[in-house]
């Protein structure tokens, strides 16, 4: 069975949650518990209907004003799969969520209220997704009861968005069109009777059967050393093992591989897994590597093969997704952290904003206030060992960390 | 609902990953052990994290004082097995410095006293990172809560300022004084704890599995008879055999009703439930939001 990580996004009302609590109700996830939480909450705001956005939203403010301020991680599975939704609110000041949300899924699902079609949020959420690179994305109409499940309002929503389509810049994107009801359970996991005229599969059913095509994987291998392994027992005296997570491709004993910085070359001794060995280290595994010669190799380092070295630079150009309340501006320095690297970062020119509603970019512009996205190019103190990102999904992504506040701030993606 | 091989090696990866990052980035880290099976599969994962090398950091217990005894000798039989240190700081002790007030009454419990005793022994020790077995499925709070999460001075959550956690990359910066609490099995659920306690092996404490216990009713859950726990006199005291599917101390853990012995039939029984694992934790029944309000004040 596999993993697959979710992403949601909608505008206010659009009915996210209600939709994931349908979900968990129609596959028979919520626990009695749950539902009977879920029932009572309902009876006493007076509804006549079940509201499964009470499944999700889980601050006392969200419940009280009714909206969604924060990501939450929903859990089920079915026999085919396990699902982790990351629920990411959709209003224009949650930009920040919605791009965190994005980063650690493999397929989204951008949510339309049928009575108010494309809107500026929806352009927005689908250009965040197309910025991340995922791989599967799903556009529900959502609300179709309310529209008398129109396929004229369908097909006219469905022609708005594929006009969005056509800007897009990561064009092999696969998206796909479902018109659903979360209230009513339309399509969602079980078949709508209302809809005859859509011949399309139902939510749960697309995803069931999506061949993710793991984007997490892509590129060559990398392996960036979170932590030196020195036991300095009698038995393991001179053990000296590097630990840390197989990015891109597998490793394997044997492997010819070069240290960055320092660019000493030697081989793959031993692949530890735990106490045992190992011949190969599979991708996205935390394993522990010995090499056959003693270089000197620390945290943030990085071990790749000889013939495939990642570009080595002091300098590059990045998209930015600005998160903080704090404007950045050119001169501006910040802590760079590229996976398990952190290095100093000065902002040494600020390109063009990009408008993430398809409205064009925005040259001249001095700083970057929360919510914005542009092209910057940084000088760092030390150099990095980064690919494009859209090459390489991990090695080609970094943080922003301000030295003041110690908050993440940013999130870039390398040219 | 199942829980493969691929599935748990993914979440395995991904807990010895944070792992890693906490002895990378941390001074002083420590590991909080209540002796349940979420801390007991923390600390497999640390010492796969870190092997051949001992786990870097210290358990620490909050102890109640009101533990179920079969814990307390499976947590001291733990320690000496690998061979780790353990500090235990004690609730009796913040109710006799008058720090806390022992609660009284028909839902009397110790659970909330430990906040006190841990913020105060998280200064004790200048303790920088502190690792729990907190997972996102448990409760709808614990669904937003970050991977790494900072804590103030005061030991405070402040749910709507969280940093945001991208990719991988885990941001532990931190001012001198505050704290990060650090949650290396987010993403697992519940089947997935006990998947993988079946497929490691791993010893648990008896009571997880089915035994004749004392117990009265009360709000339909299953209460232990116990001299920590306050009952009616109108309270029957039965014998019955059951289990524990979550293990706090005895005045806030209910039991359910099982004849699940071995770990096979409890993973069958996990799979067949259809009671949260919550629904069985007496503090979080108390209101719609009383994970929330507790978390904020520093409870884990």
């Amino acid at each position: 069975m596999e993993v697959l990580k979710l992403a949601t996004a909608g505008s206010v009302d659009d009915g996210k949650s209600t939709l994931i609590g349908r979900i968990l109700y129609d596959t028979k996830s919520l626990t009695t518990d749950k539902l009977e939480a879920i029932e009572k909450t309902s009876k006493q705001k007076g509804y006549d209907y079940l509201d499964f956005s009470l499944a999700t939203d889980g601050l006392v403010a969200e419940r009280e004003q009714g909206i969604t301020i924060d990501v939450a991680h929903i859990y089920f599975s079915t026999a085919k799969k396990s699902y982790i939704i990351a629920d990411t609110p959709g209003h224009v000041e949650y930009t920040r969520n919605m791009v965190t949300g994005a980063s650690t899924s493999q397929a989204a699902i951008i949510l339309i209220d049928a009575r108010k079609g494309v809107i500026e949020q929806t352009n927005r959420h689908f250009f965040i997704n197309n910025l991340l690179r995922i791989k599967e994305v799903v556009v529900a109409i959502n609300k179709m009861d309310l529209v008398d499940y129109s396929e004229e309002t369908y097909n006219s929503i469905k022609t708005d968005f594929e006009e969005l389509m056509s800007k897009r810049d990561y064009q092999d994107q696969n998206i796909t069109f479902i018109p659903v009801s979360a209230l009513k359970g339309d399509n969602v996991v079980n078949k709508s009777e209302n809809m005859s005229w859509y011949s399309g599969t139902t939510l749960l059913n697309h995803l069931e059967n999506l061949d993710k095509g793991d984007i997490f994987n892509a590129g060559t291998p990398r392996f960036p050393v979170q932590y030196v392994v020195r036991p300095k027992t009698e038995e393991f005296h001179d053990f000296r093992g590097f630990a840390g997570k197989v990015y891109g491709g597998e490793l394997n004993v044997g492997d010819e591989v070069i240290a960055l910085p320092s660019q000493t070359k030697s081989k793959i001794k031993e692949i530890y897994f735990y106490n045992k060995k190992y011949q190969t280290a599979a991708r996205r595994s935390s394993v522990t590597i010995t090499l056959e010669d003693e270089i000197n190799v620390s945290r943030g380092d990085m071990l790749v093969k000889a013939n495939d070295l990642p570009k080595i630079e002091k300098q590059f150009t990045a998209t930015i997704s600005w998160m903080d309340a704090q404007n950045l501006s050119a001169g501006n320095k910040y802590v760079l952290q590229h996976g398990v690297n952190k290095v100093l970062a000065k902002v040494d020119k600020i390109h063009h904003k990009i408008n993430p509603d398809y409205s064009g970019i925005e040259e001249g512009v001095s700083s970057l206030g929360m919510n914005d996205i542009a092209q910057v190019t940084f000088k760092l103190n030390k150099p990095v060992f980064y690919d494009a990102f859209k090459e390489h999904r991990t090695n080609g992504s970094f943080i922003l960390i301000d030295s003041q506040s110690n908050n993440t701030v940013g999130a870039g993606f390398i040219n | 609902m199942s829980s493969s091989t691929a599935h748990i090696n993914a979440l395995e990866n991904e807990s010895i990953y944070i792992f890693r990052e906490v002895a990378a980035q941390f001074e002083k880290p420590v590991l909080l052990f209540s002796g349940g099976k979420d801390s007991i599969t923390l600390v497999r994962l640390a010492q796969k994290a870190f092997w051949p090398a001992k786990i870097p950091f210290p358990l620490m217990h909050i102890d109640t004082g009101h533990n179920f005894p079969e814990t307390i000798e499976f947590r001291d039989k733990l320690v000496e097995e690998l061979g780790l240190e353990l500090i235990v700081r004690n609730v009796q002790d913040s109710i006799d410095q008058g720090k806390v007030k022992e609660e009284t009454g028909r839902y009397s419990s110790r659970n909330h006293l430990q906040t006190t005793t841990l913020l105060d022994a998280i200064e004790e020790f200048k303790f920088d990172a502190c690792i729990g077995g907190a997972r996102r499925d448990e409760e709808k709070a614990r669904a937003k809560e970050r991977i790494f999460s900072v804590r103030d001075d005061f030991g405070q959550w402040d749910e709507k300022n969280q940093r945001p956690e991208l990719f991988d990359m885990l941001n532990g910066e931190i001012e001198l004084g505050q704290n990060v609490r650090v949650f290396p099995i987010s993403n697992w659920t519940e089947l997935d704890v006990w998947s993988y306690i079946e497929k490691e092996q791993i010893e648990i404490p008896s009571i997880y599995f089915a035994h004749k216990r004392k117990v009265f009713l009360r709000d339909g859950l299953i209460w232990s008879h116990s001299e920590y726990v306050y009952q009616e006199e109108d309270e029957e005291v039965i014998e019955r055999m059951v289990r524990f599917r979550t293990v706090g101390d005895m005045s806030c853990t209910a039991a359910v009703f099982s004849e699940a012995s071995d770990i096979s039939s409890v993973v069958q029984e996990i799979r067949d439930s259809t009671i949260s694992e919550r629904g069985a934790r007496i503090d979080d029944k108390r209101s719609e939001a009383a994970m929330e309000k507790r978390k904020q004040q520093g409870y884990f």
